[in-house]
């Protein structure tokens, strides 16, 4: 991949969050500030026209990448450089009671992006196309009179989808977009993600759980944990030979409708604690390959090896011997 | 005596509005066995939390129970007077909801609500039930129970909540429990634990169990049998494999068919065209008939019904026609 052909940039990319019990408790008890690292150092590139997927588990930090992609969180340390239009930038956001206004109809919500973009455009056009919008999310027209308390979790999403979709994105950051749908509705969102892909070359950083909703969307997949990248790969790669502990524990765990395993066991172990993870590589308490060097140094991913693609002191063991 | 759990007949459940009376759900006929668990999917808005608010007893007003009968191991409860299923509630039947934190008192330690809980329901001393509340927190695979018995909610994890839920729904040894979408809060790994200890559950307990989720995925790794629901009908049901494998409904053809796969490629998933109608708009005839590819002129005259293991739909009929 060359360098320009990305459209996003991240390095190194930092954010921190004061989690400290208030000053005069941590006086009077005599607790330590604590800082929660949820985003802690990480690489990635998008380009133009592709999807990227972010997974792991619950508070890995997927949903603070995407605010500090679309702008709603500053970093705390490395950068991140976006090579298209700011404006064009949209997000689709993971609770969808919380991201739309209680006190707009639903058809001033969606015309907002459009008025932003296109001052200049007439309230008939805007009507139309809001009412177009709606349609291609599988909402009625006439919805655009309502409130958004008159609609379930579903339609909720499908609103802020319609919301994004009228700010002509070329980048749309995704956290979550269908986890409140069923599956016959998310499939008329994803085919239409898609389209809108193929038809104008969008590009999407694509946050989901379901991992055969993101084998389905992805081009590239990046694997989190505790605030790190641990592994990123094309999808079929990743998926045919996974190559770090965590990511082939994650792939053993999915329910499988087509191989149904009615004896599947879950993952061992909980995710530690954010605040205090463990020394070195911070998959080790989990890990059924720790080493003792994995109990004292942090792991990285390097170009030298295996591309770059993981970062395990166990997987660049194999292939060096 | 039987052991049929629960045994849900011909259930109608109505709202009364302005615009008129809607029918929330017609002709819901289910049973669950002791041991086995029944999973509930379906469209959203279809009726699947209606039915677990129908049998847990806590239908909002003006919601009501219009017709038809539940029974609970013979007893029918759908009569009962608020009171007397209060006490079924917690006592016989447990309910798991979507967000752990409905469930829990934010202000109360772990340890203090199961004890509580637990002398609600049984005749167990304070120390007993202290026992019996540090056993339940074991079982349900809380790591250094012990030491969590005086954690307040907010100090555990999403998947550990929801274990304490369980718990919480386990005080009283129910005969069922009704579980609405209790992992979709949850990630991956979670979800298998919470799956993993229903079915545990089942086996070692004989518990009966309604799952309610639309991930189809856990359906087939978790349930015995299936329901599908549609516009406030049961559209199919079946012993789970079936359903997957050789769905004989339609609209649960195109349920499956809109999955993405694990292992196959496609450019497009297959959709259903349209949307459920809404209540106050049901089509006559088969609900499902303006987005069936199969609809003849009968399934838009005539409402197909099922009252055990098949389809509702005309096609399925021996020598009937759509
Ligand atoms: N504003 C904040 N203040 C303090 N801590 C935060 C804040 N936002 C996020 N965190 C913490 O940062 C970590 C990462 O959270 P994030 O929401 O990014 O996780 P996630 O991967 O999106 O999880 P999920 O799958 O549950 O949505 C978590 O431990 C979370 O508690
Ligand atoms: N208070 C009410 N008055 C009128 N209709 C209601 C009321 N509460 C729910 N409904 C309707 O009853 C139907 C069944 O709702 P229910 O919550 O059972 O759906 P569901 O199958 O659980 O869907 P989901 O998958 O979205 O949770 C819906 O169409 C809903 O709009
Ligand atoms: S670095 Fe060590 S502990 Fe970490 S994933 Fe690799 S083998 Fe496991
Ligand atoms: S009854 Fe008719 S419309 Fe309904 S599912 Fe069967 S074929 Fe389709
Ligand atoms: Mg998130
Ligand atoms: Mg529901």
């Amino acid at each position: 991949m060359t360098r320009t052909d990305a459209i996003l940039e991240a390095d190194a990319l930092e954010r921190r969050f004061d989690v400290s019990a208030p000053w005069l408790n941590r006086v009077l008890e005599r607790q330590p500030r604590r800082i929660l690292r949820a985003v802690d150092g990480v690489d990635f590139r998008i380009r133009r026209g592709r999807t990227l997927a972010l997974v792991g588990e619950s508070g890995c930090g997927k949903s603070t990448i995407a605010k500090l992609v679309t702008g709603l969180y500053p970093p705390s340390g490395g950068r991140i450089r976006f090579h298209g239009d700011r404006d064009r930038m949209q997000m689709i956001f993971q609770d969808p009671y919380a991201s739309l206004n209680p006190r707009w109809r639903v058809g001033r919500i969606v015309a907002e992006p459009i008025r932003t973009l296109r001052p200049e455009t007439g309230d008939a056009e805007v009507e139309a196309r809001v009412a177009d919008l709606l349609a291609t999310v599988g909402l009625s027209p006439g919805d655009a009179v309502k409130f958004p308390h008159a609609f379930s979790g579903g339609q909720r999403q499908r609103i802020s989808i319609a919301r994004a979709l009228a700010g002509e994105p070329e980048f749309l950051v995704c956290d979550e977009p269908t986890s409140a749908l069923d599956v016959s509705v998310q499939a008329q969102v994803l085919n239409l993600m898609k389209r809108l892909q193929r038809e104008f070359g969008l590009t999407y950083l694509f946050i989901s759980h379901d991992l055969s909703v993101v084998r389905h969307m992805a081009d590239e997949i990046a694997v989190m944990y505790l605030g790190r990248i641990v592994e990123i790969q094309p999808t079929a790669d990743l998926f045919a030979r996974p190559l770090h502990p965590y990511t082939r524990m994650l792939l053993e765990t999915i329910p499988d409708l087509e191989s149904p395993n009615r004896a599947r066991k879950p993952m061992g172990g909980e995710v530690p604690s954010p605040v205090a993870p463990p020394a070195g590589c911070s998959f080790h308490p989990r890990c059924p390959l720790a080493m003792d060097r994995c109990r004292s140094d942090r792991p990285t991913r390097r170009p030298e090896i295996l591309g770059g693609r993981v970062a395990c002191f166990a997987a660049e063991g194999a292939t060096a011997r | 005596m039987t052991d049929t759990v629960l045994d849900v007949r011909d259930l109608r459940v109505e709202f009364p509005t302005r615009r008129g009376l809607l029918t929330a759900l017609d002709d819901v006929s289910l049973s669950i066995r002791r041991g086995e668990i029944l999973g509930v999917v379906g469209e959203s808005g279809a009726g699947k939390s209606m039915t677990g608010l129908a049998i847990l007893g806590l239908l909002e007003p003006p919601g009501r129970i219009a017709g038809g009968e539940i029974h609970l191991s013979g007893d029918r409860i759908d009569t009962l007077p608020e009171r007397a299923m209060e006490a079924v509630r917690g006592r016989r039947i447990g309910a798991i909801f979507q967000d752990p934190l409905t469930s829990l008192n934010p202000l109360f330690r772990i340890g203090d609500q199961l004890v509580e809980t637990i002398r609600l329901h049984t005749a167990l001393s304070r120390d007993e039930a202290r026992a019996r509340a540090l056993s339940l927190l074991k079982e349900v695979g809380i790591p250094a129970a012990e030491d969590r018995m005086d954690s307040y909610p907010h100090q555990f994890s999403g998947g550990m909540r929801q274990r304490v839920v369980i718990a919480l729904a386990l005080c009283a040894e129910p005969e069922l429990i009704v579980a609405d979408e209790p992992t979709t809060a949850l990630d991956v790994s979670i979800q298998a634990q919470i799956t993993a200890l229903l079915r545990q559950l089942c086996t070692e307990r004989g518990t009966a169990v309604m799952l309610v989720t639309h991930d189809m995925g856990v359906i087939a790794e978790t349930a015995d049998r299936v329901a599908v629901m549609y516009a406030g009908r049961v559209a199919e049901m079946g012993p789970v494999d079936e359903v997957v494998r050789r769905p004989r409904h339609p609209y649960t053809a195109g349920l499956m068919g809109s999955i993405p796969s694990l292992r196959k490629d496609v450019e497009e998933l297959r959709m259903i065209p349209g949307s459920m109608p809404r209540l106050d708009a049901v089509p006559p005839g088969c609900a499902f008939n303006p987005r069936c590819g199969e609809a003849g002129p009968r399934c838009r005259r005539e409402v197909p019904r099922i009252a055990g293991p098949g389809a509702a739909c005309w096609l399925e009929r021996e020598g009937g026609t759509a």
